[in-house]
């Protein structure tokens, strides 16, 4: 479904994908592991091409990302960003029904609400948050909240950025809870980015470790602890002592 | 080494300062021409005029009444000196319409909406919502930018028709209450001796400065550093920028209007 070839992007001297090689089968959910700032929201951000890598091929569905209509190929996706991202200036319910408010997908009105209450619901919100704004909700509502929106349009692919950031332990269960369900349900292909180890053994089919600007390692979730791969276990014992230099 | 270094450091600047006009001038460009490429936004459009005409309607007339006020004190004590008293009312109008009104109206709202544009779609930028527009397949140069390019060059020469109107009644008021004018006769000298070009002159001034207050704000908004000194530092550069932008407008679009 998802296939990145050799993808390498730098930010002036800062050379943050040396050659980044990952495959992400249709329906599966990969989690991609790896330490702050080592590139794991640069990669995302390569395949929805709001960064262009400087040498690589990223293929979706078989087809290249940055080749044919860059509306079509954005219908495809959902995501739901580590802050939430949410428009402050309009209601949740606006929010979360904002491609079916305009463009290619748009409906009516009353329709695009009517969807937006549902997928609330969803997530587990009442009908009554609809109408609020984004600035009247708590961190954990504006998850969810982000979450409606990501599946409000029924997308194949689904990608979640730290989706657990700034969430309190019982919080971060019920999303990474949601988060499995929703993409289970759907079918779709979800691919997340965290270094939170709770969230990587509730969502993931898979996990690929990223680190060094190269994927360190990959496989099933059931593998993981297994692995003698030194980047992975320090990673996931949180040693400080490792392969993975830390500054202290 | 040492002979060399100063022209290289200004060499450097003004190389930086060319690639910042060209980027400044490729971002209006191409939100000119969403202008004209649809899907349009008319929520956003009319939600901008409102914001940047309406909203700014207090301070503009705030500060165009008390410039004409004090405008009229300064010719009539000026006139004076070679008995020329008379002249207030059409040098008062004049003044307003051609250079008063759409300067000062024009950097009020840069002010007022250059920063609030900067802030706001910096902010923007800074928790992702940028991204988010765009993975919601949504242009943000079309639906942030363009509907407040328009909105500002359509809004700003209403408000400055509405400044000058304003800045006029006040030297009328000062001219009847403190200087003992006629105040049939101040009108009809206002009357007589302003020019439909007078007028039109400043609202094409308006048009161009508040398509630099939008330029400014979304430019710098769209382009902010991370973090709130980043929103800081591109709100107080788009003010600055725009406000150094109209008075240097001002002076070549009134060589353009009046030289000939």
């Amino acid at each position: 479904m998802i296939e990145l070839r050799d993808v390498h992007k730098a930010f002036g001297p800062n050379h943050v994908l040396n050659g980044v090689n990952l495959t992400l089968p249709k329906g599966e959910s990969m989690v991609i592991i790896g330490g702050s700032g080592t590139g794991k929201s640069v990669l995302l951000k390569c395949v929805l091409g709001l960064v262009t890598p400087d040498k690589g091929e990223i293929l979706v569905g078989g087809a290249p990302a940055d080749k044919g209509s860059r509306d079509a190929f954005l219908a495809r996706f959902g995501m739901l960003f580590q802050g939430g991202a949410l428009f402050d200036s309009l209601p949740v319910w606006q929010n979360v029904a904002f491609r079916l408010l305009r463009g290619a997908q748009k409906r009516p009105k009353e329709e695009a609400r009517a969807i937006a209450v549902e997928k609330l619901r969803r997530v587990g919100l009442k009908p009554e948050v609809a109408d609020l704004f984004p600035a009247e909700l708590s961190g954990g509502m504006q998850k969810r909240v982000g979450l409606a929106r990501a599946i409000a349009a029924e997308p194949e692919i689904i990608f979640f950025d730290e989706p657990t950031t700034g969430l309190d332990p019982i919080m971060s269960g019920v999303i990474n809870e949601l988060i499995r369900e929703i993409v289970v349900e759907m079918g779709a292909t979800a691919m997340t980015i965290t270094h939170d180890m709770t969230s990587v053994r509730a969502i993931a089919d898979r996990v690929a470790m990223l680190h060094g600007g190269v994927i360190r390692w990959t496989g099933p979730v059931s593998e993981m602890d297994a692995t003698p791969e030194p980047y992975v276990q320090q990673f996931i014992h949180g040693r400080a002592e490792g392969p993975i230099e830390s500054v202290r | 080494m040492t002979l060399t270094y100063p022209f290289a450091v200004l060499g450097r600047q003004v190389l930086g300062f060319l690639a910042a006009v060209g980027r400044i001038a490729i971002f209006a460009l191409t939100g000119i021409s969403h202008l004209f490429r649809p899907p349009f936004y008319p929520k956003e459009f009319l939600t901008a005029l409102l914001q940047i005409g309406y909203f700014s309607l207090p301070v503009v007339g705030m500060t165009t009444l008390f410039t004409g006020g004090a405008l009229a004190l300064q010719i009539y004590a000026g006139g004076a000196r070679f008995s020329a008293e008379s002249v207030v009312p059409s040098i008062v109008a004049i003044g307003m319409a051609r250079e008063l009104g759409p300067v000062l109206g024009g950097l009020m709202v840069a002010a007022r909406v250059a920063s609030s544009i900067a802030a706001e779609i910096g902010t923007m930028k800074v928790t992702e919502q940028i991204d988010a527009l765009t993975t919601l397949s949504t242009e943000p140069m079309k639906y942030l930018v363009a509907p407040r390019l328009l909105a500002a060059t359509l809004a700003v020469p209403l408000l400055v028709a509405i400044g000058d109107s304003i800045g006029i009644m006040g030297g009328y008021l000062v001219g009847v209450t403190r200087l003992d004018f006629n105040p049939a006769t101040y009108l009809k000298n206002t009357r007589e001796f302003l020019e439909f070009w007078d007028v039109a002159s400043g609202l094409w001034k308006g048009a161009a400065f508040g398509f630099i207050v939008a330029l400014c704000g979304c430019y710098f908004g769209m382009n902010s550093a991370r973090g709130a000194q980043g929103v800081g530092r591109a709100t107080k550069t788009a003010v600055v920028t725009a406000s150094v932008l109209i008075l240097a407008a001002n002076y070549v679009l009134t060589e353009v209007f009046f030289s000939a």
